[in-house]
């Protein structure tokens, strides 16, 4: 790409990658990293580069994703995202926030729960998932009211990414302009290939790291092939979505017979907005103990799916699964560029594979928006 | 500062406004909290019960006169009934203000017209409290209320004070008119043709969306520019500084951009159901 990321990328031959973990929990972090648990990859705790998903492969279409471990190749990161990004690590699906307690004399005390945060070293960090954590950081930290239990998280997260050379079916990165390749919002960056890794630092946390690993740079043949590997990843994405503001076409047609069709086939089970890196909503309830006397305030993930979601008293705005999808994608696609000056889909494809039943954004949102897109 | 967490006020005064709806006149316990705490009309609190919840209330005290935080309440939910049980004494939580209210500087100088239905009127007592204290600065007010059933009707006495008062005109409708019921029967929006709504003023809706739809279409066909027209919208609002997205109204969150709007600003998508 440019001379620049020439001069910086070093070399980590593969069997070297111990030494970066090693590197980063002598630095006090916890490494989580990919690994193949309940048929699916999922970030986990790992101590040793042997436990990353050797020879494993992902097949994934609407409403399927499966596991295939029979790849002769010794690569680890040859596949495309699974369930999680990064959002649960930092906005936690279930947390309690503050604690009420009725004092002996009646009174109310009100206590801020302590966030149980370690320092984390994320290993394997996507382009999409990045872009949508910048999203989730606008969102919860750069507002009016930064949201103290997220900022505390954050600021203990240290982000290994690897470039994507696997996308997959459902994967549409290239045309949201948020991938394959990530371009920032990393500490460090690898980009794999059969003998080991190009390595880049992408911040001042992670350029004492790559220097303490004293490696050799890559050559200019490794560099290129990354870029290459990159370059055919993004072309081999097949699904799209019109990369300009969706919202004026969307808002166009909110009497478009396809809301109607597709509340035929969804479910309205939130698993779209479960798995969707950018989706923030979430509940807030009381817990009280037995005692009557304590409570805990717990937040958890909710959805635009579920009919408490725009319950007020006596009245639903949105009761019916036509309604709560036009929500979700005029939200996601349309006024999501208001909110936070771009959309909110980073191409990840998730809500596709993860959808019980198949439900396509891209087709959807192309078939509302027709001819106005 | 933790922006979720409330802090603790104590029950000064339960006022009972009818059988379902009441008022909770509250102090924050730190009295240096309770000193520096200013609202603007329109705002709202979250008011929460322990082991409940929390719930968004209106503030409809008179802003400014360092007075108790009033919060009119109807019980009809698991935490506003919870609430109905509370005494003078009792503690609750509450966090803000927050939101936009109404826009006051604007209506320095200009005459006002006041439009709610139900316990809407609830946002607005706050102003036409504050216009009335202020008299000089305002010109003519013209409120006008409607209810379903005239047993319903809070606060009766004031308005047949306001409707004492000099360049002041008071209109009040009820769906079902009980005995002793000296105003018009009919819908709120039938009153319009009575109304004084001089070109110029500002309009200042409250209520059911049904309603604020028809008054301001109303409005708009009486010469008032729909640029003056402002409502205050309902949606669920939970964590009330635009994290939680419950509240979201297309680009806007009613709990931060809100609950006031401009009705050009509103308008597109007032009344499309789902929104």
């Amino acid at each position: 790409m440019t001379s620049k990321s020439e001069h910086n990328s070093m070399f980590l031959p593969r069997p070297s990658l111990q030494r970066l973990l090693d590197a980063l929990r002598g630095a006090g972090y916890r490494c989580v990293g990919p690994r193949v648990k309940d048929n699916a990859v999922l970030y986990l705790p790992i101590s040793s580069a042997d436990e990353l998903p050797s020879g494993v492969e992902v097949d994934q279409a609407p409403g399927q994703y499966r596991v295939r471990e029979s790849s002769p190749s010794p690569r680890q990161f040859a596949w495309a995202n699974g369930p999680q990004a990064l959002k649960p690590l930092l906005f936690a699906p279930r947390e309690t926030i503050w604690r009420a307690t009725r004092t002996a004399e009646g009174g109310l005390s009100f206590a801020e729960a302590a966030v149980q945060s370690e320092a984390i070293a994320l290993i394997g960090a996507r382009a999409c998932d990045l872009a949508a954590l910048a999203l989730q950081d606008k969102h919860f930290l750069h507002g009016e009211f930064p949201d103290p239990y997220y900022a505390q998280r954050r600021e203990r997260l240290f982000i290994v990414a690897v470039n994507c050379s696997h996308p997959a079916a459902t994967c549409f990165c290239a045309s949201t302009g948020d991938g394959p390749r990530a371009s920032s919002g990393f500490d460090l960056a690898l980009s794999e290939l059969d003998e080991g890794f190009v390595i880049e630092a992408g911040s001042a946390r992670g350029q004492p790291i790559l220097d303490s690993l004293g490696l050799g740079p890559a050559s200019a043949g490794q560099v290129e092939q990354a870029l290459a590997e990159s370059e055919r990843a993004a072309a081999m994405q097949t699904r799209s979505l019109p990369s300009h503001n969706l919202r004026d076409a969307l808002f166009m047609n909110l009497d478009h017979p396809r809301w109607a069709e597709v509340a035929d086939r969804c479910l309205s089970c939130g698993n779209c907005t479960s798995v969707c890196p950018t989706c923030f909503c979430h509940v807030e309830n009381a817990a009280p103990a037995l005692s009557g006397t304590e409570s805990e305030q717990v937040r958890e993930w909710d959805s635009c799916f579920t009919r408490g979601h725009s319950h007020i008293h006596g009245y639903t705005v949105r009761p019916d699964t036509r309604t709560r999808y036009r929500q979700w994608l005029t939200h996601k696609l349309g006024s999501w560029h208001d909110q936070f000056g771009r959309s909110g889909c980073v191409g990840c494809g998730r809500c596709i594979s993860w959808c019980p039943v198949g439900i396509d954004i891209t087709e959807e949102a192309s078939a509302v928006c027709g001819d106005d897109a | 500062m933790n922006p979720y967490l409330p802090r603790e006020a104590r029950i000064m005064e339960r006022v009972e406004e009818t059988p379902d709806i009441f008022t909770l006149r509250l102090r924050l316990t730190d009295a240096a909290a309770h000193e520096a705490y200013r609202f603007a009309p329109g705002q709202f609190n979250m008011v929460y019960l322990l082991g409940a919840g929390e719930v968004p209330i209106s503030i409809v005290s008179v802003p400014g006169d360092a007075g108790l935080l009033d919060h009119t309440i109807r019980a009809v939910g698991r935490v506003t009934n919870g609430l109905a049980q509370l005494r003078t004494g009792d503690r609750v939580g509450i966090r803000g203000p927050f939101g936009r209210g109404w826009p006051m500087e604007q209506a320095r100088g200009r005459d006002l017209v006041v439009v709610t239905g139900g316990l809407g009127c609830a946002p607005v007592v706050a102003v036409i409290n504050l216009i009335l204290a202020q008299r000089a600065n305002f010109g003519h007010l013209t409120i006008i209320q409607g209810v379903k059933h005239s047993d319903e009707l809070l606060w009766r006495p004031r308005y047949a004070l306001w409707a004492s008062l000099a360049n002041v005109q008071v209109l009040l409708s009820a769906d079902h008119g009980g005995p002793l019921w000296p105003w018009r029967v009919g819908r709120v929006t039938d009153v319009f043709d009575e109304a004084h709504l001089p070109s110029g003023a500002m309009a200042m809706l409250c209520g059911p969306e049904i309603m604020m739809q028809t008054a301001a279409r109303l409005l708009s066909q009486r010469g008032i520019s729909e640029d003056d027209i402002y409502l205050s919208l309902e949606r669920n609002m939970q964590c009330a500084v635009g994290h939680c997205g419950h509240c979201q109204f297309g680009p806007d969150f009613v709990c931060r951009q809100g609950p006031v709007f401009a009705y050009p600003k509103i308008k597109q998508l007032f009344s499309v159901k789902g929104f």
